[in-house]
C-alpha cells in the first residue's frame, strides 16, 4: 500500500470526527425524557380521582390530535363539555382545564417536547400557568 | 355468468356497501354526540344583537367602564405610540366617522359631539367572512356571531379591507409586553404577533351563561346611577327579547345599512 501510514491517520482522523457528537455529548443525548404529573394540584385529589380525560396511553398517543379537535369544537362549534368514557364531564379547554391539574408547563409538556423536537405554538398566545422556581 | 346475473349482484353489492357505510357512520355519529355537548347554561339566541342607548353615554367615563371590561377580558394590550399599531375591540368615535354620509351642516351639536360607542357589528352578510382564505373568520350559524378562529389566520388583513367598519386590528407586534401581566385575564389566551382580532361578543362568556363584558359594564354603571343599562343585548329573532322591545318603540339607526351588510348593533338616541 503506497502511504499506507498517511491514508490509516487519514482514516482515522475521519472516524474520530464522525463519531465526536456522540462521545462529547455522552449520556444527556439519549437521556429519556421524564414528564411529570406530581403537581400540588393533582396530588390534592384523592388516589382515586387522579385520572385524566382519557386513559394515560390515550393521552401519550393521541392528546395532539384531541386538543386540535376540541379547539375546533369550541371555536367552532360552540361545544364546550365532553364526557369521558368514565361519565365524568370535563370542560375542554387547554388553558382552563388541562393547565389547572397539569400546573408544571417545563416538566410536563417541554419536557418531551423538548426531546423529540416539537414546537407547538400553543404558548404563543395560551397563558401557561405561573410556575414557582425549584 | 350471463351479463343480466352480472349487473344483478353488481346491483345488489353496490347497494349493501351504501347500507353499510351510512350504518357505521350513524354510529359513529351518535357516540361523538354522546361525547361532546354544548354547556346547558349558555345563552342561546337565533342571532344576538346589540341596542346602544346614546342617551346613556353622555360623559367618557360612560363608556369608558364598558371598554375598559371588554379589553380587560380579552387581554387587549394597552394603546400604542403609532395609532396604526392601534388595538381595539371597543372605541368611541365621533357622528360624522361613525355614521359618514348622515352628516348635516346644522346637526344638533350634542349629536355631533356624542361619543358612539362602536364595536364590531356581527353583519348577517359579512363582507369580511367572504374575503377570509382560510376561514379563520367565520359566521357561526347557531347565533350569527361573527366569530374569529385565531389559530387558522395567517394575517392577510383581507377583512381589515372588507370590513366597512374599521372594526379589525392587525398585531404587527407581539401583544403580550404591551399586557400589564397583573391585570391580564389568565382564562383568556393574548394573540400573536401577525394575527388580526376583533370584538367577539364575547363567545366564551355566553357559552358560560354570562352576558358579554360590555353590557355586564353597562349594567353596574345603571345600577350605580339608578338608572337604565346603556348597552342591551339580546336575540334579534325572538319578538319578546328586550332589543326588539326598544326597537318596535324608539327610532333606531346602523351604521351603513346602505352596504347591505345587516348590522346588528343598532343606535338609539
Amino acid at each position: 500500500m503506497y502511504n499506507g501510514g498517511k491514508i490509516i491517520i487519514g482514516i482515522l482522523i475521519f472516524v474520530g470526527l464522525v463519531i465526536s457528537p456522540f462521545l462529547l455529548t455522552g449520556e444527556k443525548a439519549t437521556a429519556k425524557p421524564d414528564p411529570k404529573v406530581d403537581t400540588p394540584e393533582i396530588m390534592k385529589l384523592p388516589e382515586n380521582e387522579r385520572k385524566c380525560v382519557e386513559s394515560k396511553d390515550y393521552m401519550k398517543r393521541e392528546h395532539m390530535k384531541m386538543l386540535n379537535e376540541w379547539r375546533d369544537l369550541v371555536v367552532r362549534d360552540g361545544l364546550t363539555i365532553y364526557t369521558s368514557k368514565s361519565g365524568k364531564e370535563h370542560t375542554m379547554s387547554l388553558q382552563n382545564n388541562c393547565m389547572k391539574c397539569h400546573s408544571n408547563k417545563t416538566k410536563f409538556c417541554d419536557e418531551c417536547h423538548n426531546y423529540a423536537g416539537v414546537k407547538p405554538y400553543c404558548w404563543d398566545c395560551h397563558i401557561a400557568p405561573k410556575e414557582k422556581e425549584t | 355468468m350471463d351479463r343480466r346475473k352480472f349487473l344483478k349482484i353488481a346491483g345488489m353489492s353496490s347497494l349493501l356497501g351504501i347500507g353499510g357505510f351510512s350504518v357505521a357512520n350513524t354510529v359513529r355519529n351518535d357516540l361523538e354526540a354522546s361525547q361532546i355537548k354544548s354547556n346547558p347554561a349558555a345563552l342561546t339566541a337565533k342571532r344576538w344583537a346589540m341596542v346602544v342607548d346614546m342617551s346613556k353615554f353622555k360623559a367618557p367615563e360612560d363608556y369608558q367602564k364598558c371598554i375598559d371590561a371588554c379589553h380587560r377580558v380579552h387581554n387587549v394590550p394597552a394603546g400604542s405610540d403609532n395609532p396604526k399599531h392601534e388595538i381595539k375591540w371597543m372605541w368611541p368615535d365621533t357622528y360624522e366617522h361613525a355614521f359618514p354620509g348622515n352628516e348635516d351642516e346644522y346637526l344638533a351639536e350634542k349629536v355631533k359631539d356624542m361619543p358612539f360607542l362602536l364595536l364590531c357589528n356581527h353583519c348577517d352578510n359579512p363582507p369580511c367572512v367572504r374575503v377570509c382564505p382560510t376561514k379563520a373568520t367565520f359566521k357561526r350559524e347557531s347565533d350569527g356571531i361573527v366569530m374569529m378562529d385565531m389559530h387558522r389566520c395567517i394575517g392577510c388583513r383581507f377583512c381589515m379591507a372588507g370590513c366597512p367598519y374599521g372594526a379589525r386590528s392587525f398585531n404587527y407586534k407581539d401583544p403580550r409586553p404591551h399586557i400589564n401581566e397583573s391585570k391580564q385575564n389568565r382564562e383568556f389566551p393574548t394573540r400573536m404577533k401577525g394575527v388580526v382580532e376583533k370584538c367577539t361578543l364575547c363567545y366564551e362568556r355566553l357559552a358560560k351563561g354570562l352576558e358579554p363584558a360590555c353590557v355586564e359594564a353597562a349594567k353596574e354603571v345603571a345600577v350605580k346611577k339608578g338608572t337604565t343599562p346603556g348597552l342591551i343585548f339580546g336575540d334579534l329573532e325572538d319578538p319578546k327579547s328586550e332589543v326588539r322591545k326598544i326597537l318596535s318603540e324608539r327610532f333606531s339607526i346602523r351604521r351603513k345599512p346602505e352596504l347591505g351588510t345587516g348590522p346588528s348593533v343598532y343606535y338609539v338616541l
